[in-house]
């Protein structure tokens, strides 16, 4: 066994490339495309209050404090998750995790870039698309360009993103994408037909 | 499909977001060894199970994963009203729950 174990380790070490989940997939319905989003930077952060101000100067985005919102800066947003809880992604390439590792007020900073992967549907008929799956509210009332929120989409969890008054950021776990990916898939032929 | 306020995120969402964490307000014990095994029993097994109001614990697991508590009648189903967790059992209750919402 131990043998076999060693030889597996090799042969991962001298071949490490990184295949993100479904990479490049696409499918497109009258009104709506759905699109994995290439490989982006991710943290899962908690923190009290008294940490916020500190944070949020080391992360150059000021951390959102109201229920359902967001806020973005160069390429990286901050997602309010819950009371004390926040998913930071950033899309131009910049580790938010070395940011924070100089910040000495209390925190917990934890990489998930590769926990998650995200889908993009976008299109007039985006919303009804991620309706299919998702049992809240997704007119603009309410949930505007900028809402954020963790929530449901058929049997699994998402973090839902309004990015446009007719685009949707859609972050699942990626052992989960493939489900997604089908279930977005079949949501925008449904939401076109 | 049942929409449950939820007391953190401030607005009433659908129930596929929550979880049942059953009955709130038991206290545990601060001196849980000595307890009786009478007292135990009561602490651990016994629920009051009432038909009509009944306090519960609920998390908001597939949102922003925190417990909170609700007053929900058990025979129309229908959530009086809820409060976030450690606040102190409610005194009154509101006459239907549209005055919840108002607060």
């Amino acid at each position: 066994m131990a043998k076999a174990a060693a030889k597996t380790a090799a042969t991962a070490s001298s071949s490490a490339e990184r295949r993100p989940a479904l990479a490049g997939r696409s499918t497109s319905a009258t009104g709506v495309k759905v699109e994995v989003l290439p490989p982006a930077e991710r943290m899962s952060l908690r923190a009290p209050e008294a940490s916020l101000a500190a944070l949020s100067k080391a992360l150059g985005v000021t951390l959102p404090k109201a229920p359902k919102t967001s806020a973005s800066k160069a390429g990286r947003t901050a997602l309010w998750l819950g009371p004390d809880e926040w998913l930071v992604i950033d899309e131009a390439g910049k580790d938010p995790l070395a940011d924070c590792a100089g910040v000495s007020a209390l925190h917990s900073s934890v990489g998930v870039s590769h926990r998650n992967i995200a889908i993009s549907v976008a299109g007039p008929a985006a919303e009804a698309a991620i309706n299919s799956g998702c049992p809240q509210d997704l007119s603009l009332v309410a949930f505007p360009v900028g809402a954020g929120s963790r929530t449901i989409l058929g049997k699994v969890e998402i973090v839902l993103l309004r990015t446009a008054e007719d685009a949707f950021r859609v972050e699942c776990w990626r052992s989960f994408s493939d489900y997604v990916f089908t279930f977005l898939s079949e949501g925008a032929r449904d939401a076109a037909g | 499909m049942l929409l449950i306020r939820c007391p953190y995120c401030e607005e009433e969402r659908p129930e596929l977001e929550f979880r049942n964490a059953g009955e709130a307000h038991i206290a545990r014990s601060a001196n849980m060894a000595g307890e009786s095994d009478d007292d135990f029993e009561k602490f651990f097994f016994i629920r009051s199970n009432p038909k009509g109001i009944i306090y519960e614990r609920w998390r908001h697991m597939h949102g922003c994963a925190r417990f909170f508590n609700a007053v929900r009648d058990t025979v129309t189903d229908k959530f009086v009203m809820t409060y976030k967790a450690g606040e102190p059992k409610p005194s009154k209750l509101p006459k239907n729950s549209n005055e919840v919402v108002a607060k």
